[in-house]
């Protein structure tokens, strides 16, 4: 057993895990807005805002699907002890957490029923890079338009098209968080 | 040391609640199942609204609660000391000062800011529930965009009393696609509803969530030739004089006697300190 799978949870696990939701609340609610996310560190590759996003949206109630690159002992070490979610194939999952290159094609992720939008995948994205500039978004959340580094145009758009049934997004970067919802129009800039 | 959990639920109901919240705010106005928990007060009384509140609340918030408008009724008052006592969080009866706020059919008459938070208490959550009382059919209504029987029923109202007689849980349409049951504030408020706040709907007894994201559309329905209309008592406030708030209609006596009062007793008070005076002002107030 390493060091690294029993640290790196919350300090304070109510008071942490209701920090970190106001901020993932926060940013969904308000698409393009970058809110900061810390207090958790998962091992590598993962950053602190996804370990943190983790630790409040996860249980064992939640498949979870990590992509190849995250896909490692180490990873699925930590979350058995500080979650306990299953790890699933992408058909399956409720949270997915990856690098975008890295992911499976999307379609392959539930998208939700015409009865029950509701339960379609929730996907934690890793990028190099997370700003205020990019793609422009309007829609529900944002007052005049919104701008994020998203790491491509055309999916969102395409899942856009969907709604009300749809994927819904977080982007992490070290300890940045930002949201996309399945309601958001994305184009390009 | 509390002997609860930080804002009374165990982790893992806030982890249920708090995933329902997000796909609520991720589809506006489409209601979310969640596993709603037994409170420690009885259905009716807001467990709905408590739950989305715990499960929302940091150790930093500022709550108010409000009853019909009011911070000192029976259970915005239970509910404030529910908090205070289970979450150690601040508490205030100011608008303005607030972070979050949880109401029972109400929208505070001041504007609400992109920080604020506002959970509306909600008793039945459906729409269509007294058009069709049966949940497969609901939902497969809700799924095919069928609200056809919504327009025929306030067109019932106009056909019956020459206009939309519902004053309130007026019907509304979500960014142009789910009918949503906006609790029932009174229709003065439904204009309230496109808001800089994000707004959370927690139905405790019916298990659903939903939520409206800040800026986003919310039409009242209405028809062409009966526009909607955001109507209140044709009064002035007894105490503060306001001509632009919602009003309750108070009895005084066993003789006729009435006075119209703002409801939400914050923005009258308030008024009233800076100096505005009603019909039945205290005298020593108007002196």
């Amino acid at each position: 057993m390493r060091d690294d799978t029993l640290s790196g949870g919350f300090a304070d696990p109510p008071v942490d895990a209701a920090h970190a939701f106001r901020a993932a609340l926060s940013a969904l609610a308000r698409p393009g807005r970058i809110e900061t996310l810390t207090g958790a560190q998962a091992p590598e590759p993962v950053s602190p805002a996804a370990a943190a996003l983790l630790l409040t949206l996860c249980d064992a109630e939640t498949p979870l699907f990590l992509a190849p690159l995250h896909d490692t002992p180490a990873l699925r070490d930590w979350i058995a002890f500080h979650i306990g979610a299953p790890i699933t194939p992408p058909h399956a999952a409720q949270f997915a957490l990856g690098r975008w290159s890295d992911l499976p094609p999307l379609q392959g992720f539930p998208i939700g029923t015409a009865d029950y939008p509701d339960r379609s995948t929730t996907l934690i994205i890793e990028l190099d890079r997370l700003t205020a500039q990019g793609a422009r978004l309007t829609g529900p959340g944002i007052e005049t338009e919104a701008h994020l580094s998203l790491p491509d145009i055309a999916p969102f758009r395409a899942n856009r098209a969907l709604f009300p049934l749809g994927l819904d997004f977080y982007f992490t970067c070290g300890t940045s968080l930002a949201g996309l919802p399945r309601s958001t129009n994305v184009e390009d800039a | 040391m509390s002997d609860y959990n930080f804002a009374y639920l165990d982790e893992q109901t806030k982890r249920m609640i708090r995933r329902a919240l997000l796909k609520a705010v991720a589809v506006p106005g489409y209601q979310v199942p969640f596993a709603s928990r037994e409170m420690p007060m009885p259905y009716g009384w807001g467990t709905g609204g408590v739950q989305v509140t715990a499960a929302c609340l940091t150790p930093d918030d500022t709550l108010k609660v409000i009853d019909q408008g009011a911070d000192d009724t029976t259970n915005a008052v239970s509910i404030r000391k529910f908090f205070e006592k289970t979450a150690h969080v601040a508490t205030t009866e100011k608008t303005r000062a607030a972070s979050v706020i949880q109401t029972r059919h109400r929208i505070p008459e001041e504007p609400l800011t992109a920080d604020q938070i506002l959970v509306y208490q909600v008793p039945i959550p459906e729409p269509l529930r007294f058009l069709e009382p049966r949940e497969t059919e609901t939902r497969r209504m809700h799924a095919l965009e069928e609200y056809g029987l919504m327009h025929v029923k306030l067109y019932e109202d106009i056909a019956r009393h020459g206009h939309i007689a519902t004053a309130y849980a007026y019907p509304v349409k979500v960014e142009g696609r789910y009918v949503m049951d906006p609790s029932p504030i009174p229709k003065f408020d439904n204009p309230k509803l496109e808001s800089a706040a994000l707004q959370l709907f927690g139905a405790g007894r019916e298990q659903r969530i939903y939520a409206i994201p800040p800026h986003t559309r919310v039409v009242s329905l209405d028809f062409e030739d009966h526009p909607f209309e955001a109507s209140k008592a044709d009064h002035a406030c007894d105490l503060c004089s306001a001509r632009h708030t919602y009003l309750d209609e108070v009895i005084t006596d066993d003789a006729g006697g009435r006075m119209f009062v703002c409801s939400d007793t914050d923005y009258c008070a308030g008024r009233q300190a800076t100096g505005h005076h009603g019909r039945l002002s205290p005298q020593e107030a108007t002196a």
